[in-house]
């Protein structure tokens, strides 16, 4: 069996986010960049599942579309514990682009499970995934907590609202991964680093295709008005407050 | 092309408010465009109940029904959607953000060639170019995106556009449609859901604890506030981590993104991911210990305090409040 996780490479979560000078781009100079956090923990499940007694998974993937900018984040998936990796060279112009060409990327490859998280944290299209599944015409479970592999069959929590559904799965199938599929992303070990270096990263050229959606412009929120203290002893003032001035209560 | 049609998905034959949103906000755009809007209603729901997609505007409601279309499956609810988006020659497609929105919509973008834009804020600043408001970045920045294709699919984000009444008696179209069996590879075989909560990606109110809640075991005091108000409980990552909460309750970049009219944040410190996660509430309250918390920089009423001994006094003030109101 074999798992592809698609990862996207984004700016790291804590990266205070600015307009350029002349509202067209996000500025991303030094911007440190890591594995998609969603499109992590799909990286550490598989892992999880290879490594569990009996397992049938002979390879993990690592595939993003991007240009080579990208690639430290490719090695860091190889260091984690990816075997190999897959870099279409394009910029990800757009959801319906980039799951275009991870489908042709994948044309004959027959991967069994192939995994994306349930956005980027950049963009938040929450797109890519179950586009890529209907580009492929394979069947896709979206909000999916869990994944388990029980001899040939596959099992997902698909959360819903006020709980989860359990769902079977054939593969090959694409599952869109959100919080709770894996506890913590793994640290890449030193050893990871070194061996990362000489595992297969193939870069492949974009099929023609053009994005169907464009950022124009961007703009900073409005700062927020300074925050109201009311005394600690005085919670009659909040609640007053909230009902006479914010009038929410 | 200047029809709208918006899905109208049911949770166990109720629609809840976002699909109304969702109905009310392309009810809008089809007046711009000067078209209709068209709701679709997959799998039971009963006519009394499919009348009211009326009240926000949607002058046909679709009912499509087959056996197989009462559970989620992505590959088939998009065929279904896709089919009537052809035979109707609309030019937009709505759908809310949830989550099977997220499942269904990409698909159905795929099948008409369309782009799609996830998380709209608001209504479109232009219809040519078609141009859409959204967050990026988790609201740390604002943006608008353009659309280039004939057929657009748009997500609209949560409690952006609010629910607007317009009362139309919607004319209730039934289709009857034979699901190929080969479509579907998905069995739902088991369901756990909790029944009574109020829902986080409902709630108008949410209360939420973090780790200056300082262990499991304080949390009754925010569970009675839940109570008092009607509200649903969140936490923050460090209390869902270590497995202090569920982790369907953790709110934040990586969690869920909420946007409530209150949220109260207690022993919260406010690191960037959590706020770009509930940044979009109308109101924020933020209770702690640690007066240059950025929690209070983005809260719009503040107590610097332990919330161990703010919220038995704020749970009394509530009650009396409340009985008095």
């Amino acid at each position: 069996m074999k798992i592809l996780i698609c990862i996207s490479n984004v700016p790291d979560t804590t990266t205070k986010i600015k307009p350029s000078a002349d509202g067209k781009a996000i500025d991303l100079a030094n911007v440190q960049w890591i594995i998609n956090p969603w499109d992590e923990l799909a990286l550490t499940r598989a892992l999880e599942l290879k490594e569990a007694p009996g397992s049938k998974i002979e390879k993990i993937t690592v595939l993003t579309v991007g240009d080579k900018i990208a690639e430290p984040t490719i090695r860091k998936a190889l260091a984690i514990g990816a075997d190999d990796a897959i870099r279409v060279n394009a910029d990800p112009g757009d959801n319906y682009f980039t799951a275009f060409q991870i489908s042709e990327a994948l044309k004959n490859l027959n991967y069994d499970i192939i995994l994306c998280g349930i956005e980027s944290s950049d963009y938040n299209g929450s797109a890519t995934g179950a586009m890529l599944a209907e580009f492929m015409d394979l069947p896709s479970v979206s909000s999916v907590s869990k994944l388990e592999i029980e001899g040939d069959a596959v099992k997902l929590n698909r959360e819903i609202p006020g709980g989860f559904e359990v769902v079977e799965v054939a593969k090959p199938f694409v599952a869109i991964v959100q919080k709770g599929i894996a506890k913590e992303p793994r640290i890449p070990s030193m050893r990871g680093i070194m061996m990362a270096r000489t595992k297969p990263l193939q870069v492949v050229e974009p099929s023609p295709a053009e994005p169907l959606t464009a950022f124009e412009s961007y703009s900073s929120p409005k700062p927020k008005a300074a925050c109201r203290l009311v005394d600690a002893e005085n919670v009659e003032e909040l609640v007053n407050l909230l009902h006479n001035e914010a009038r929410i209560i | 092309m200047n029809k709208v049609i918006i899905f109208a998905e049911n949770f166990d034959g109720q629609f809840k408010k976002a699909t109304f949103e969702a109905v009310s906000y392309g009810a809008r755009i089809a007046e711009q465009m000067g078209g209709e809007a068209i709701a679709v209603s997959l799998g039971e729901v009963a006519d009394a109940e499919l009348m009211t997609l009326g009240n926000y505007g949607a002058s046909k409601v679709v009912a499509v029904h087959s056996d197989t279309l009462n559970t989620l499956d992505a590959r088939a609810f998009a065929k279904v959607i896709a089919d009537l988006v052809v035979k109707e020659s609309a030019g937009v497609v709505v759908f809310t953000s949830s989550n099977a929105s997220k499942a269904v919509a990409p698909r159905v973008a795929v099948r008409l060639n369309a782009g799609i834009v996830f998380g709209v804020s608001g209504l479109p600043v232009s219809l040519s170019p078609f141009t859409l408001p959204k967050k990026v970045y988790h609201g740390k920045a604002f943006a608008e995106v353009v659309m280039k294709s004939g057929v657009k699919v748009i997500s609209l984000a949560q409690n952006s556009f609010g629910v607007a009444e317009n009362r139309i008696a919607a004319a209730i179209e039934k289709v009857e449609v034979a699901i190929d069996a080969d479509l579907i590879k998905t069995k739902v075989v088991n369901v756990e859901k909790s029944t009574g909560k109020v829902l986080l990606n409902d709630a108008e109110i949410v209360v939420s604890g973090g780790r200056g809640m300082k262990s499991p075991d304080k949390w009754q005091p925010l569970e009675e506030l839940a109570e008092i108000l009607g509200a649903a409980l969140a936490c923050s990552r460090p209390v869902s981590d270590e497995g202090w909460r569920s982790h369907s309750e953790h709110v934040g970049q990586t969690g869920k993104i909420i946007a409530p009219n209150l949220y109260f944040a207690f022993g919260i410190s406010g690191a960037i991911q959590h706020l770009a996660g509930v940044s979009s509430s109308k109101v924020i309250v933020a209770v702690n210990t640690d007066k240059e918390a950025p929690v209070f920089s983005a809260a719009d009423y503040g107590i610097v305090g332990d919330a161990a001994a703010v919220l038995p006094r704020l749970n009394a003030a509530l009650k009396k409040f409340k009985s008095e109101n």
